[in-house]
């Protein structure tokens, strides 16, 4: 079978590398050295700057705002998502009627492009055409967000300080079905006999989820954490379709990715644009590395 | 899953938060929906009720006029042959790292994992010089090659694993009866492999669907804007111009083929969608 092999291999895997090398791996590589560089794109000319770029960048006011828009991001996503995704997961996973159904809807926002999602929600939080603003007096809920400071409910995309809420708002609202789909794939891969077990020990259903379910779900909980980390790092195509670009205002609204597409190619400045870009990426990088090592146990063996 | 019963309250209470977030999910949906089919007085003046007569030239307005249908075309002409590339150059590069020893067969496999760890926005700005170097940015061609080369990593892995499964004695049988390398690949490997490609296909169908930022910086002429790219353009011009109705059309008209694509093959896209994350 192995004669020859290399006559089938090379062929084989060359068209896969070479549009990985060039396309991936060389641009990748070249944004190390790029960073490095105060290229303003125009000539082939890129002087080498050493770390000029990134002495600026900790010095540069809107590149801790967007990355203080970041890190609130990560905070506040994996838990909404993990905490909505969980519950929803345990619930369908209770033998009723209808789940397939209900795993069929929830999922529904996941094949939406994100575009899509933008623009319709934008429309949603509008004050005076959109839905949320009119359920929400419909409600009465205006003392709930007077508890907060508000004079009423919100104008959500117009004001500083609930723009990030709207926008994560969406995220969450998309997210929540795949991973509950994730969630249900593993608990259902756990051996029906535990639960038996545990039954005729006298544990409830409360019981049996804390002390069962949750253990058993370890390792896909750490995949859950790193993907809606990553997710909280990148926020470009939502922020930028719901927010009007291009304006001042939108600094509330900023995220790293936005901000380095700015620097990048609005005006020009591609040498610090990729400094940001490196920085982004560490950053990912050292969250996953992070994710691993903290959530990391004796991984239960069934 | 659990054999123990739950009382009627539990069951109440558990209907009662999945209908909750069902309802969550698919208002939006289907307010826009009806939105799509209203005037712009009626959007304005009147957010909750049903539009008085069907605007069915919203539709056609956003088809048109908005250039929907250009977005469209330019979509399927990007999609579909990155789609098919995407899938011939894994499968035989899956193909290769699945069944065949070789040194350097483990560095090639984690050099096309690790592609899976970048971010996207690290490598924008030297995409944008190397397309535009090759004479290629701004045009679809490029395009395509960067949606190939960034749907790789996954698929590559993918395949790798799904090559794995495929049962020896067949590949061996063709093998006896003489059947060359290539003609074994295409004529025995690619059918027996159908499951795996469905479902890499529609997984790369919508990543690439949704595909936002590389088709911002690497397509600048509007004319050859693809959906997501377009459908974004629209919702920023409408600063400029107000045209609700056109808009909401626009999303609807954007937000059904994958909906519709999804309904039909929603046993498929779950179990592709999961089967990368649940190995981690």
């Amino acid at each position: 079978m192995y004669k020859h092999k290399y006559r089938v291999i090379i062929p084989f895997l060359a068209p896969a590398v070479i549009l990985y090398l060039v396309f991936v791996i060389y641009p990748y590589i070249r944004a190390m050295y790029n960073s490095l560089t105060s290229w303003k794109g125009v000539s082939a000319n890129q002087p080498f700057v050493g770390l000029a770029n990134y002495e600026r960048m900790i010095h540069d006011e809107l590149f801790w705002n967007a990355l203080k828009h970041n890190l609130q991001y990560l905070i506040i996503l994996p838990i909404l998502v993990i905490a909505l995704s969980l519950f929803l997961a345990f619930m369908i996973s209770q033998q009723i009627r209808g789940s397939k159904t209900f795993r069929i809807i929830f999922f529904f926002p996941q094949v939406i492009s994100i575009i899509s999602i933008g623009v319709l929600w934008s429309y949603i939080y509008h004050p005076t055409i959109g839905i949320l603003t009119s359920i929400m007096q419909f409600l009465r809920l205006e003392w709930f967000f007077q508890l907060f400071g508000f004079d009423g409910i919100p104008v959500w995309m117009g004001d500083p300080s609930t723009v990030r809420w709207a926008i994560g708002g969406v995220v969450v609202w998309q997210a929540v079905g795949f991973y509950m789909i994730i969630f249900l794939a593993a608990m259902e891969a756990i051996p029906i006999t535990f639960y038996e077990a545990a039954v005729l020990d006298g544990a409830g259903r409360f019981r049996q989820f804390w002390n069962i379910t949750i253990p058993l779900l370890w390792d896909t909980m750490q995949t859950v954490l790193i993907f809606v980390g990553l997710l909280a790092f990148d926020m470009f195509a939502i922020t930028r379709v719901m927010v009007v670009s291009g304006s001042t205002t939108n600094r509330p609204s900023d995220v790293l990715a936005t901000y380095l597409y700015e620097q990048a190619f609005q005006v020009s400045r591609f040498g610090y644009a990729t400094a940001i870009a490196v920085a982004l990426f560490l950053m990912v990088l050292a969250l996953s590395i992070f994710t691993m090592r903290a959530t990391r146990r004796e991984s239960v063996e069934y | 899953m659990q054999r123990n019963t739950t009382s009627k309250l539990g069951m109440g209470c558990i209907y009662a938060f999945l209908g909750f977030w069902s309802l969550v999910v698919i208002v939006p949906m289907v307010w826009v929906l009806v939105t799509s089919f209203k005037t712009d007085q009626e959007i304005f003046f009147s957010p909750w009720l049903p539009p008085a007569k069907l605007m069915f030239e919203n539709f056609v307005r956003a088809w048109t006029k908005a250039d929907i249908s250009l977005y469209f075309i330019n979509s399927m002409i990007v999609i579909l042959p990155a789609i098919f590339f995407t899938l011939l150059f894994s499968a035989m590069a899956g193909y290769v790292l699945a069944r065949y020893p070789f040194k350097g067969n483990r560095l090639i496999f984690f050099g096309f994992m690790g592609g899976m760890l970048f971010p996207v926005a690290l490598a924008l700005v030297p995409l944008f010089f190397l397309l535009q170097t090759f004479k290629i940015l701004d045009s679809h061609f490029g395009l395509i090659l960067v949606y190939i080369a960034y749907s790789l990593p996954f698929t590559v892995f993918f395949m790798t694993g799904f090559m794995k499964t495929l049962p020896s004695e067949l590949i061996e049988a063709a093998i006896i009866d003489g059947a060359g390398n290539f003609q074994l690949f295409f004529k025995i490997i690619i059918p027996l492999s159908r499951n795996g490609l469905v479902s890499m296909g529609i997984f790369n169908f919508l990543g690439m669907w949704n595909q936002y930022i590389l088709p911002l910086v690497l397509l600048t002429s509007q004319k050859k804007y693809v959906l997501s790219q377009g459908l974004a353009f629209l919702q920023h011009q409408q600063r400029y111009q107000s045209d609700w109705s056109g808009l909401f059309a626009a999303v609807v008209i954007v937000m059904l083929p994958t909906l519709i694509v999804y309904i039909i093959f929603q046993n498929q896209i779950q179990k592709g969608l999961t089967v990368g994350a649940l190995k981690g």
